[in-house]
């Protein structure tokens, strides 16, 4: 072996990094130990590091007598033989007063949790009013929605990926509004999202309506979306999260042709 | 040899040998682990954690493995990067700006004014940014040469000889 070649090759610059590989390793410590003068060249290296790295500490360095310490707080502690004698009068006199003072803390500290629990429960109580009564302005909304003649309603059938999925679309062409209810699909697996589409049939075109990032979190499933095209179907296709340009028409669940005459 | 008979001695549980060792390189290592977490105290932690696990599991040291002084520092490396992966670390340096550890020598305000930190201030001030960018990676990151290479976008070949120069080029300096 040319150890001159060797040396200019950089390998051992590395092997002092760590960046070789365990196999690695073992042929350079092979190799040193078949040309020691190689090792000269590693010890340098090394020096070189550790002079450019400790330049970049802040303090001062530490000092070894810290590390002692802490191996000595995990060896196992000296327990002195001799008993002091006890003055068993004084002693129960402070384990009294301990006893009295703890109680008296004791009953104080169950005092104040009780009174700042009743105080979260009130709080709690008032947000589900307030829940409740937001949710049924929500579901007032929702049934106006529905019965307005205007609105031309979509169902969407189960495809193959998910026969048993559907949904249903309300769309309402004066204010170019969706109302998505998407009830009837399965949560979308980690990672991936439910994302609709509005399809020109000939040619075919899809253009995104964009991804349903709540659809989890979402507890009635309605979504509202923006719809200004000349949609004449809608398709709901999973892709993966933050949505795709085109649909993926494998993972197509659902799909739904806008009748011809509304 | 000296070297190799200490951490031989070291693996023996000898404490005067572990306090060489300590000596030799905890600068070192606190200045990695410093580079890597910013944080004074927390590098003290972590440091003294290194060495002391270091010493419970000098053991597990072979020369087969590598030098002694990499074995220490990639458990070094490690401790720092699990530290920065934690919650603890993530709450407090939220928009920590990821500094080389050449901008931590710039900036150094440590009275310590050594002929060598002088020269290394000018010398990581003269550097390439190939340069700092390869031996940031390489010793205070423990980037493997193919990570590194997939960082920098450069082929693996011209990482090894890069820093074999600027490696030799921080040595002629160092006069060692």
């Amino acid at each position: 072996m040319n150890i001159k070649e060797y040396i200019a090759s950089g390998i051992l610059e590395l092997y002092v990094a760590g960046s070789l590989s365990e196999k690695e390793n073992e042929e350079v410590h092979a190799t040193i130990q078949k040309y020691p003068e190689l090792l000269e060249e590693v010890a340098s290296i090394e020096k070189a590091i550790v002079i450019l790295s400790a330049a970049a500490k802040k303090d001062d360095s530490y000092s070894f007598a810290d590390i002692q310490n802490k191996l000595q707080d995990k060896a196992p502690k000296v327990i002195p033989i001799s008993k002091p004698k006890t003055n068993w009068s004084q002693l129960s006199g402070w384990a009294a007063a301990f006893i009295i003072g703890s109680v008296l803390i004791y009953t104080v500290i169950q005092n104040n949790n009780l009174k700042t629990q009743i105080a979260t429960e009130k709080q709690q109580l008032e947000e589900q009013i307030d829940k409740a009564s937001n949710s049924l302005a929500e579901a007032e909304k929702l049934i106006e929605v529905f019965r307005d003649k205007e609105i031309i309603s979509v169902p969407l059938a189960g495809q193959k990926v998910s026969p048993n999925s559907y949904a249903k679309v309300y769309w309402d062409k004066k204010t170019n509004a969706i109302y998505l209810d998407a009830k009837g699909l399965p949560d979308p697996p980690k990672g991936k999202v439910y994302q609709l589409w509005s399809l020109k049939l000939s040619p075919l075109t899809p253009t995104s309506l964009g991804t349903i990032d709540t659809f989890t979190a979402d507890a009635n499933k309605i979504f509202t979306i923006e719809n200004p095209n000349e949609s004449e179907a809608f398709g709901i296709t999973l892709e993966p999260e933050g949505g795709s340009e085109s649909p993926t028409l494998e993972q197509l669940y659902t799909l739904g042709a806008v009748s011809a005459s509304p | 040899m000296d070297l190799e008979l200490l951490i031989l001695q070291f693996q023996k549980k000898d404490v005067k040998a572990y306090e060489k060792l300590y000596n030799m390189y905890c600068d070192s290592i606190s200045g990695i682990v410093y580079s890597i977490v910013k944080d004074n105290d927390v590098a003290q932690e972590i440091t003294q954690d290194v060495f002391i696990k270091a010493w419970n599991n000098s053991d597990s040291y072979s020369s087969k493995k590598g030098r002694f002084f990499t074995w220490i520092l990639n458990i070094a490396r490690n401790a720092a990067i699990d530290y920065t992966r934690s919650k603890k670390f993530k709450q407090s340096k939220q928009n920590l700006n990821s500094d080389f550890f050449v901008d931590i020598l710039e900036t150094h305000q440590s009275l310590d004014a050594t002929t060598n930190t002088i020269g290394l201030k000018e010398f990581v001030t003269k550097l390439g940014d190939k340069c700092k960018s390869v031996i940031e990676l390489l010793y205070f990151k423990g980037f493997t040469q193919k990570e590194a290479s997939e960082e920098l976008e450069m082929p693996i070949g011209t990482i090894k000889t890069r820093n074999r120069s600027c490696i030799g080029e921080l040595r002629t300096m160092l006069g060692v």
